[in-house]
């Protein structure tokens, strides 16, 4: 279980994050949703340890981890899929996954990662995950490292930008098997539908603040009046 | 002068197969990710120069090795259409008090297809200079294809400076290939590695360098290209990472001559207080040159760390793995 007990921060003298309050217990599947800009990817940068917070705290089992540093809480069991994948000149996609599962993996391991975001392993093994793959193709690669990890938080922000329609089934597919298999929480920032009615919890995040929270299968009407003008 | 090409050895420093450093120098200098079917040097052409003398020599069937007459050095003849075959030029330096110049000659008949393992490791406990120049020349015939793997490593505890100032020339024929793979990850204090080239119709040149030098370690390298035949293709990957003192440049002079294609990247991550210098020229004589050139020199990528430590790397491993992928 994760914990956020009145998050705020402030950058570039801006407000971006105000007392935020979020509770995900075990083996709960939490979307987050919002415009952007408003603090999702901010919010889940505070939960990997990757953005420290101005005030308020994070806790993990209930156990203070506001001032631990990223590779202590991968340590503690959060994963998180970037919205935007890093690139790296010489490391190969088999040694990304290999690094994550902390372990030498067999080309069938590797394969079944892959497979789940819709890569065929034999052209992805020994290729670098550098800018000479897709942007499609480092997103998946980068939700792939995701599951190697078998963490029991894992965060995905934003990942059905650039999956096709046929993975992004499979993708749902995933976060179902994850969320089985590590008995973990599992937190996806999203814009899509398909991904919001499968949660059981969809938090609207608005300027900074937790607008509304609706529970699967209450009717929600996130997207009609959203359409704000901007505060000049 | 004897006929006999094995008087012509030098036993006086043979290697030593009890000697450590003479077998950890060979080891570093010989070893290559991409070289998986390498027998080493125990089989196959190969010649081994220690301290300044030729201390053995083999020949195949395919591959001739011998001694030059007028300059130290070789001269190494690979038949036309030979299929594949491995030759191993090591040179290694176990002393200081040298200043080595040594004239290598390769001459790859037609279609011709080989792997050159070559290289210099230099042990300098002592507080002379050890210095090893090698000038290698390349004349590949028609459809020649070949790999050139050269590493280069330094290693002592003498005061004496490890120097290697490599000079290459080399001519492509028409449609030849040549793969060369330099690396100089360890120990030379200085280096200037000038590379010379000229190709002909089809030919096809792939240089990749990849340096690290540290404390006040220098390293030079220039490339001068010219692309004279039609379709001729040229890339030259260079990556170098420089930390503490030391300072790299890398120079590349490019001249498109005909319709051809040429891609130079130069990577470089620096840290602490080590400088690089890329300096391009790329230059098209002809309307129908492509000619590409990128260039990249900073630390390593914040985000790169952020990513490796949210796998539960520590900030210290994920800069080591970072820096061994990119010199891998
Ligand atoms: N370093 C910064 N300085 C100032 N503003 C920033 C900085 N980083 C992010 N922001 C702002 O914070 C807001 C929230 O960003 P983000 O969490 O990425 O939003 P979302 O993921 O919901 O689109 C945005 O308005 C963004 O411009
Ligand atoms: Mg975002």
């Amino acid at each position: 279980m994760i914990e956020l007990k009145d998050i705020a921060i402030t950058k570039g003298g801006r407000q971006i994050l105000h007392d935020i309050n979020l509770r995900i217990p075990d083996n709960e599947f939490v979307a987050i949703t919002g415009p952007n800009g408003s603090g999702k990817s901010t919010l889940a940068k505070i939960m990997m340890g990757i953005e420290k917070p101005d005030s308020g705290m994070i806790l993990m089992d209930g156990k203070d981890i506001t001032d631990l540093t990223i590779p202590q809480r991968a340590a503690q069991g959060i994963a998180f899929a970037f919205q935007a994948p890093v690139s790296f000149k010489g490391i190969t996609v088999r040694r990304l996954m290999e690094l994550a599962s902390k372990k030498e993996l067999s080309k069938s391991e590797v394969c079944n990662y892959l497979s789940k975001v819709g890569l065929c392993a034999n052209n992805y093994l020994s290729r670098e995950v550098n800018s000479s793959l897709s942007g499609g193709e480092l997103k998946r690669i980068e939700i792939a490292s995701v599951l190697a990890r078998h963490a029991s938080v894992s965060i995905f922000d934003e990942p059905e930008a650039g999956i096709d329609l046929w993975s992004f089934k499979n993708l749902i597919d995933v976060f179902g098997e994850l969320r089985a298999e590590c008995n973990g929480s599992i937190v996806v920032i999203s814009h899509q539908e398909r991904i919001l009615n499968i949660a059981d919890r969809v938090v609207l995040l608005e300027d900074g603040t937790i607008k509304d929270v609706i529970k699967q299968g209450e009717k929600y009407s996130l997207f009609t009046d959203q359409i704000r003008c901007c505060k000049c | 002068m004897e006929s006999n090409k094995d008087s012509m050895i030098d036993k006086a420093e043979a290697r030593d197969s009890s000697n450590d450093v003479d077998v950890r120098l060979l080891d570093t200098i010989l070893a290559s990710k991409s070289l998986k079917d390498d027998k080493g040097l125990e089989t196959g052409a190969h010649s081994l120069r220690k301290n300044g003398l030729s201390v053995e020599l083999k020949s195949t069937p395919n591959v001739r090795i011998e001694k030059k007459e007028d300059h130290p050095g070789i001269d190494v003849f690979v038949r036309d259409d030979t299929p594949l075959e491995f030759v191993h030029v090591p040179v290694i330096i176990t002393k200081g008090g040298f200043d080595d110049v040594v004239y290598n000659d390769f001459h790859i008949g037609r279609n011709a297809h080989a792997i050159i393992v070559a290289g210099c490791g230099i042990h300098n406990d002592d507080a002379c200079n050890a210095q090893h120049d090698g000038i290698h020349r390349f004349f590949l015939d028609e459809g020649a294809d070949v790999q050139y793997v050269e590493n280069h490593y330094g290693e002592g505890e003498g005061s004496g400076e490890r120097i290697l100032n490599p000079e290459t020339d080399v001519h492509l024929g028409k449609g030849a290939v040549l793969r060369m793979e330099m690396v100089q990850i360890k120990g030379v204090d200085s280096t200037v590695r000038t590379t010379n080239a000229e190709l002909d119709d089809n030919a096809t040149l792939l240089v990749t360098e990849k340096i690290m030098t540290s404390q006040k370690q220098s390293a030079k390298t220039i490339f001068n290209v010219k692309l004279n035949g039609k379709d001729s293709k040229c890339q030259v990957t260079s990556r170098s990472y420089a930390i503490d003192d030391s300072s790299q440049k890398f120079i590349s002079n490019i001249e498109g001559n005909a319709k051809c294609f040429a891609h130079v990247e130069c990577d470089a991550i620096i840290r602490d207080h080590g400088k690089v210098t890329s300096e391009p020229a790329i230059t098209a004589n002809d309307v129908d040159a492509n000619m590409i050139h990128e260039a990249q020199i900073g630390k390593i990528a914040g985000e790169q760390l952020v990513k490796l430590m949210t796998l539960g790397l520590s900030e210290k491993e994920a800069e080591k793995e970072i820096i061994n992928g990119f010199l891998a």
